[in-house]
């Protein structure tokens, strides 16, 4: 498999203070890197790193030769801007081809083809009219996730996707993003629910505070002696 | 009625009303459109920070010629200039404000609408900041160097723009409407970026769009449109017409475009009608505008709980 993104030895921070460091670890095509970690263990800040918005203080985070830095798809949370924003759904899928169009002011035939195709895929096609404020959060996290779709299929970067969404909610995304992953997409979720990154993810990347604690296969990270602790934490806290 | 018609009918055979019409429907056009994308920005008050620069500058400009005019006095000892000079000061006095206002205001647009990126005052407490500051300023220009007798007249009508939109000059008019085209093939042609930018910066951004240099683009646009609508309906009132006609069409409609749409004819509508209603009723134009607009936001407001069971 082709290595899309490799982080070596980054360290991460605003001015003067370091959140994370000695981050080492490497996604290759299809992929499904799931992020653990508390809060305050630098996950925020790696994500903007990985997503080129914040540079690194050290180390290097190197990109494949297939995959431009700027060609993430991503999911970030929501913000109170966009509770009660009025914009129908197709406004806000298509928007995700933004980067295809460059200085072009307007969509082409084939990026609103792409927004149509993505909807319907996302099964989402009759909510193309509806207003964003006024969907389930479930809905709209689906919409978010065209509107990802569109700008890359390559990668897509999910900040704790399912926050907020009811039991039924979160199994579905996450079957839907399992499916995404099962067709080509390389994913990476930010997230600190350990029993799904679990059951989901192909790698794990843990994060402790300011060190990483642990990268590496799914099955290792069970036996391992990080991945113990946090499970029966995890455990305990469910019930 | 028709007595009405009649009146409206010779008002509008002096060039200056009509001057009057067409720029006060291009002002309100040109706001509207940009108000649903600084409401939503939680922009609001960005309108009202930028006119009280406006305001300062403004105050700045008018009185220029005086200050000059007066610290040579004070260093030559005498009250006569130097015919040069003299000539420099009327020059400036000629001149069109809008030279030193524009640019001005643009920069504090530009100023206050980075704040949202980490700075160390926040957003909300650098607008009041700014915007209190130049009203200050601005009126102790004017009062400690008067251009005129009527110093509270000259406030009062850069406040509330009771007068001015009268006496515009075909130059004016001109000016106006080279900006406005300008405003709206801008929003025409960045729509889609305008409304991405607005809608989600951070994903903008992470798909490898300049998010920022649209940002400034809108904040241009902005300084812009207050400048311009300084003149219509005064410093004071120009978040009126940037926030309500955006506020009422949101009430209705439930996607950007139709947002957009309904807002800018809410927005003509309502200064067309107050420009109408101020001849007719002899009141100021801005505060009747403005007016119409609240009764708008209030008829929408009250339509809209019905419409959204139906």
């Amino acid at each position: 498999m082709a290595v899309q993104m490799k982080c070596i030895n980054a360290s991460l921070g605003y001015e003067g203070s370091i959140v994370a460091e000695k981050l080492d670890f490497t996604i290759s095509e299809g992929d499904y890197l799931c992020i653990l970690g508390e809060n305050g263990s630098g996950k925020s800040t790696l994500i903007k790193a990985i997503l080129g918005l914040k540079p690194q203080i050290s180390g290097q985070i190197e990109w494949g030769k297939d995959i431009k830095k700027n060609e993430i798809g991503y999911l970030p949370q929501q913000t109170v801007v966009q509770k009660d924003f009025p914009a129908s759904v197709r406004e806000i899928v298509r928007s995700g081809c933004l980067a295809k169009c460059g200085l072009r002011p307007f969509y082409n035939k084939k990026e609103k083809e792409l927004a149509e195709s993505t909807m319907k895929q996302l099964e989402i096609d009759d909510l193309a009219k509806r207003c964003y404020r006024e969907l389930s959060g479930g809905q709209q996290q689906r919409v978010l996730l065209a509107r990802a779709l569109c700008a890359t299929r390559k990668m897509l970067l999910l900040d704790e996707p399912v926050t907020g969404l009811d039991p039924k909610a979160q199994n579905d995304l996450y079957e839907l993003i399992a499916k995404l992953n099962r067709e080509g997409t390389t994913i990476i979720m930010v997230s600190h629910d350990v029993a799904a990154a679990v059951r989901y993810a192909s790698h794990i990347l843990h994060i402790g505070s300011h060190k990483q604690l642990f990268f590496g296969k799914t099955a290792d990270y069970i036996t391992s002696h990080t991945g113990k602790i946090f499970l029966e934490r995890s455990v305990e806290e469910n019930g | 009625m028709a007595e009405n018609i009649e009146k409206l009918r010779m008002y509008f055979e002096y060039p200056f009303v009509r001057y009057a019409f067409i720029v006060g429907i291009l002002i309100a056009l040109c706001s509207s459109l940009l108000g649903v994308t600084l409401v939503l920005k939680r922009f609001s008050f960005i309108g009202d920070g930028l006119s009280h620069v406006a305001f300062g500058a403004m105050s700045f400009a008018a009185t220029l010629p005086v200050i000059i005019k007066e610290t040579i006095a004070s260093f030559s000892g005498s009250e006569s200039l130097s015919p040069g000079m003299q000539k420099i000061v009327t020059y400036i006095a000629e001149m069109n404000n809008m030279v030193i206002v524009l640019p001005v205001t643009l920069l504090c647009a530009i100023l206050l609408l980075r704040t949202g990126q980490n700075t160390k005052i926040k957003g909300d407490a650098a607008v009041a900041m700014i915007s209190v500051g130049s009203l200050a300023i601005g009126y102790l220009l004017m009062n400690r160097y008067p251009s005129g007798t009527n110093i509270s007249g000259d406030v009062c009508s850069t406040l509330f723009g009771s007068t001015s939109i009268l006496t515009l000059k075909p130059e004016d008019v001109k000016l106006c409407i080279y900006m406005s085209v300008i405003v709206i093939l801008t929003y025409i042609l960045f729509y889609n970026k305008i409304f991405s930018v607005t809608f989600d910066e951070t994903f903008v951004r992470a798909t490898g769009v300049k998010a920022s240099a649209y940002n400034l683009l809108i904040a241009v646009v902005t300084a812009l449109i207050i400048v311009l609508a300084m003149n219509l309906v005064g410093s004071l009132l120009i978040s009126a017409l940037i926030i309500f006609p955006a506020l009422a069409a949101m009430r209705l409609f439930r996607s950007f475009r139709g947002v957009i749409i309904c807002s800018a004819v809410i927005s003509v509508l309502c200064a067309g009608s107050g420009i109408l209603s101020s001849i007719l009723f002899s009141t100021p134009v801005g505060s009747t505008i403005v007016a119409a607009d609240i009764i708008v936001f209030a008829l929408f407001s009250l339509v809209s709980p019905i419409i959204r069971r139906s």
